[in-house]
């Protein structure tokens, strides 16, 4: 199978679509004839022509509401963010509006649209270019809130989520466009076309959203995470020499409590990794859905590891950033008890 | 040694409060027939004084003059007569059962029948509006069920939304009606997606963007501008100036715009003011634009002239913020009443004639009304499923949804 980075592997994922269906449409920022910024949409304007893929102004609300009248008349918009850092003048489209509108509505309307937004940190992009929203969406009903961390998962999770027929916000972690980062910024990053997972089958396919993947099987503790910190988890259970059962969940929601159930039922212990703030993270739902399904079988408190509740500082960025270092901690600590 | 004085800060003022003599002597009203039509294809530069100006058809003895007028047939002005007439009934009978607790809220029309039951006339079915809270007029024009509505207001086990919604906030996908958020503005950008979405699959359908004078001030409003304007959507976008946002006078949210059609002119788009209470003038603008946008020459801004006569809804006294007597002293005085006097000029309606049809739509509403509330009101009777409440989040019922279904017990 060829390889392709997570950014290849996302603009076939569109290409497919595009080519399989009328009614996707793809715009936001700089994504037309440019190509957009980390070049995920390169060449679809040559490809499909200008009314499939274009520019817009800059206007995060005007993508969103305009996208959602799209949708409401029945095209499938997959629109682009710049960075997940700038939804916040989008998110009472996202909110009042894509989510709530199947819902309102009764089913007259329905709204199946795509958000695309680059995410997460480990790049130097300071406050504002290094953000993990996930909290944001997933607490709102009527949202899908997806998250892949390999090029195959990257292509075959976002033709479900334009397949889907919902508003799905579907986050990039984009210190992995290029390369697997397991946290270690001192050492040379290895490209996709080095890593399994970096082989992306031709043409289409889709991998259901609401099913998470384990990335390594283990006994001793069951380790959550999603996006970049997939990485940073298999580092931290390699180099402590825990036998960590890692859990790549790939869809927040819906959520794959099955798979996460079943792992911790076995191990008995739960770590929890997000880039994300930790007060009122998406670990704080992960932790209360485990305590509440595995109460019984739990040896140990749920740990999370997560971004310290400040926002997302430049010169500090390996201070912040929950590396091997401290995931590799909280295994140890899980284990002691 | 400071070279200027303290800077203060400036806060407009409606021109009188309660207690006050309302005064409407500087809102300059144009002559009816004074205003140019410009030929369907014009450039927006060449019409810039139409931002600025009234377009009027009906003059003060009822005549239909000038270049805009001519639009309707008699038939169909009878019929748009007695559309704002059902819509004036409808609201009083709604007003009432709010009052008799039968729902928890309602908001009339009382004053601006004229916009939207004109409106109407001037879309094909399968154009879609976007309307605010304060379009039912679109829907009653377009023959939607009364039946219908007065369930969705009650909420009862026949509300074509499951008792999803506030009271209002009707849905009629067949009717050409986008489903109403309580979230301002938001429905504005999203007429001119689905108006680019048309444009998209080389569709003939076009799109009706509807918004307040208060609401023009939240940041979609702008947004739809700049999206309409950069790929010439096929879509009417509709400002209904009422004056009033809740007890905020329309100076607050226009500053220094001299109008809010003004506001269409910096993004290029043509700007159209009309006399909002004159049926015949709304009619023939709403055409106008909707045929530039039909023939794929781009977006219109219109702002409609009115006056809100009630209060803002059923929550709200307006006696607290502005003059009892201000709706009487307004100027473009009452749509239904100039409409009335104009086909009576014509001799194609008479006094006999509208009290017969007043008791007949009277009877048309109260028959509706009894037969939505054998089907419930808000807190008697029938009424939806809790069941109902957890479907539709999703096309698919996801397990943690379902597992919330069991837990309550439905």
């Amino acid at each position: 199978m060829p390889r392709k980075t997570m950014i290849e592997a996302i603009r076939d994922g569109m290409d497919v679509m595009m080519e399989r269906d009328d009614n996707v449409v793809v715009f936001g920022e700089d994504v037309g004839f440019f190509g957009g910024v980390f070049r995920a949409t390169q060449g679809l304007q040559a490809k499909y022509g200008k009314s499939r893929c274009f520019d817009t102004p800059i206007s995060e609300l005007g993508i969103v509401g305009t996208a959602v009248g799209m949708a409401a008349y029945g095209l499938r918009p997959c629109v682009e963010i710049q960075f997940a850092d700038y939804m916040y003048p989008a998110y009472d489209q996202i909110v009042s509006e894509a989510a709530r509108l199947r819902y309102r509505s009764n089913g007259q309307f329905t709204c199946p649209l795509v958000v695309r937004m680059p995410t997460g940190g480990g790049i130097f992009g300071g406050q504002t270019h290094s953000q993990s929203p996930e909290a944001l969406f997933t607490h709102v009903a009527g949202l899908k809130t997806v998250m892949p961390s390999n090029p195959s998962d990257a292509k075959g999770l976002l033709i479900a989520a334009i397949e889907d027929p919902d508003p799905v916000i579907f986050l990039e972690p984009k210190r992995l466009y290029n390369g697997p980062f397991d946290g270690h910024h001192d050492r040379p990053v290895t490209p996709w076309s080095k890593h399994e997972l970096g082989e992306v089958a031709d043409g289409h396919y889709a991998i259901p959203l609401g099913k998470a993947a384990i990335r390594r099987a283990g006994t001793a503790v069951t380790v959550l995470a999603y996006g970049t910190m997939v990485y940073v988890a298999e580092a931290a259970a390699a180099e402590t020499g825990i036998d960590a059962e890692i859990i790549d969940l790939r869809s927040l929601v819906p959520l794959d409590l099955e798979t996460i159930e079943a792992s911790v039922r076995k191990t008995g212990r739960c770590v929890i990794v997000h880039e994300a703030t930790l007060t009122s993270g998406f670990g704080g739902e992960l932790s209360a859905l485990v305590q509440e399904a595995c109460f019984y079988h739990l040896e140990a408190p749920i740990t999370r590891v997560a971004g310290w509740d400040t926002p997302y500082p430049h010169a500090q960025e390996w201070d912040y950033f929950p590396g091997p270092a401290r995931v590799g901690e909280a295994l140890l600590r899980a284990m002691e008890q | 040694m400071r070279d200027y004085p303290p800077l203060a800060l400036h806060v407009p003022e409606p021109a009188v409060r309660p207690g006050g003599t309302p005064d409407f002597s500087n809102v300059p009203i144009p002559e009816a027939g004074s205003v140019a039509r410009p030929e369907i294809d014009a450039d927006p530069e060449t019409m810039r004084d139409l931002a600025y100006s009234i377009i009027r058809v009906l003059n003060r003895d009822g005549e239909a003059v000038g270049p805009w007028a001519g639009s309707l047939t008699d038939d169909e002005l009878l019929q748009g007569l007695r559309d704002m007439m059902t819509l004036r009934a409808f609201d009083a009978r709604m007003q009432m059962a709010q009052r008799q607790g039968k729902t928890s809220f309602y908001m009339q029309h009382m004053g601006e029948e004229g916009v939207s039951c004109a409106f109407q006339r001037a879309l094909s079915p399968g154009d879609m509006n976007f309307p605010t809270y304060r379009q039912a007029g679109l829907l009653i024009a377009s023959r939607y069920p009364l039946v219908e509505m007065m369930c969705q207001i009650y909420s009862n086990e026949r509300d074509p939304l499951k008792g999803r919604q506030l009271p209002v906030l009707y849905s009629a996908k067949d009717y050409g009606f986008f489903s109403i958020s309580g979230n301002l503005a938001t429905q504005f950008v999203q007429a001119v997606g689905w108006a680019m979405a048309s444009a998209i699959k080389n569709d003939t359908k076009i799109a009706a963007a509807w918004i307040g004078d208060g609401s023009t001030a939240e940041s979609d409003f702008h947004a739809a501008l700049v999206f309409a304007s950069t790929y010439k959507a096929p879509v009417v976008l509709n400002i209904v100036n009422n004056q009033w946002a809740i007890s905020t006078f329309q100076g607050i949210a226009r500053g220094g715009s001299g109008t809010f059609a003004a506001r269409g002119l910096g993004f290029g788009l043509p700007a159209l003011r009309v006399d909002g209470n004159d049926f015949l003038a709304v009619h023939a603008v709403a055409k106008w634009a909707a045929e530039r946008a039909r023939r794929n020459l781009g977006a219109t801004v219109i702002e409609y002239v009115t006056y809100r006569v009630g209060a803002h809804s059923s929550s709200d006294d307006p006696s607290v913020y502005r003059p009892k007597t201000e709706s009487s002293s307004w100027p473009l005085g009452d749509p239904i009443l100039r409409l009335k006097n104009h086909l009576i000029l014509r001799g194609a309606w008479s006094d006999e004639r509208h009290k017969q049809a007043e008791a007949e739509v009277l009877d048309a509403v109260i028959s509706a009304q009894k037969e939505a509330e054998r089907f419930g009101t808000l807190h008697a009777g029938g009424r939806p499923s809790a069941r109902d409440m957890f479907e539709g989040v999703y096309a698919e019922m996801p397990p943690h949804l379902r597992r919330q279904r069991q837990q309550a017990g439905v």
